[in-house]
């Protein structure tokens, strides 16, 4: 019952964040000046991309409880993390790719930080694939060993606009004397970030349930015979 | 404005890249909790 109830309040609470950052971004904030329309995507593309981080340190983090406990709750976690931290990678390459076009004039380029992220989205799915495949007694700790190795590829991810020359923008919070952002874009990112963390917070507990009835329904054909 | 199909892409794209994903999530869960009625109405009738 009290599942049910953080549910539903994380979905209204999602529901109400989701409705102000697309009123801020497509009614509020102002067109950027070099871009022009197009630098919208910024509010929905860097959220992406900073609830895939906060995924995959869940499964580094899962990973490394699990080996040293071996308790199951923490691999259930860091499984649902690595799928949802799949689904926003995906989402971040995508927009992305379509962001890149019309003011790269390509798709696809392979500088440090396009080329990390596909790895780093290439190593998550090939950790899925592993839990898929692998036979359950061993899956975990298989797991948890490519969750914490998969990990290395995201301070890369992060740093590549720093340490090598790119194609992409550089860091604009953090990333020295010119860069920031105007107060109306640097709120409207605030938002939308809050509204994608609380939904991978819904998404998270959605798909952790899942994963323990999965794991329900195994006990039961094994103790059963079935 | 010569960017908007760009725009509207992309939006189109993340939302339903998460609908896709919620609406799978919520079939998985259907099953799942049919597949367990299923399966603990067999053991019950097996244990009798």
């Amino acid at each position: 019952m009290n599942g049910k109830i953080a549910n539903l309040s994380l979905i209204i609470l999602c529901g109400i964040l989701f409705i102000v950052a697309l009123y801020l971004v497509f009614m509020w904030v102002p067109t950027e000046a070099n871009q022009g329309i197009v630098q919208r995507v910024f509010y929905f593309h860097v959220p992406s991309a900073w609830v895939a981080f906060l995924a995959f340190f869940l499964v580094f983090l899962g990973g490394l409880v699990y080996l040293k406990k071996r308790d199951p709750r923490w691999d259930i976690m860091a499984y649902s993390a690595a799928e949802i931290g799949v689904v926003f990678t995906t989402i971040t390459l995508i927009s992305g790719v379509i962001w890149a076009k019309p003011i790269w004039f390509v798709w696809w380029t392979w500088d440090a930080r396009l080329t990390s992220t596909l790895v780093l989205w290439l190593m998550y799915v090939g950790y899925l694939l592993v839990r898929a495949y692998a036979p359950a007694s061993q899956g975990p700790a298989f797991g948890a060993i490519l969750g914490i190795i998969g990990f290395v590829d995201v301070p890369i991810v992060f740093l590549s606009i720093r340490w090598w020359r790119v194609q992409h923008p550089t860091p604009v919070i953090g990333g020295g004397s010119d860069a920031g952002l105007p107060g109306s874009m640097l709120l409207t990112l605030m938002v939308s970030l809050a509204a994608f963390t609380v939904l991978f917070a819904l998404l998270l507990r959605l798909r952790y349930s899942l994963r323990q009835m999965e794991g329900e329904i195994e006990e039961l054909k094994l103790g059963g015979g079935i | 404005m010569d960017n908007f199909p760009y725009l509207f892409a992309a939006y189109t794209v993340i939302i339903i890249i998460l609908l896709v994903y919620v609406f799978s999530l919520h079939q998985r869960q259907a099953r799942l909790r049919q597949e367990l009625e299923n399966l603990k109405t067999s053991l019950k009738e097996k244990s009798k």
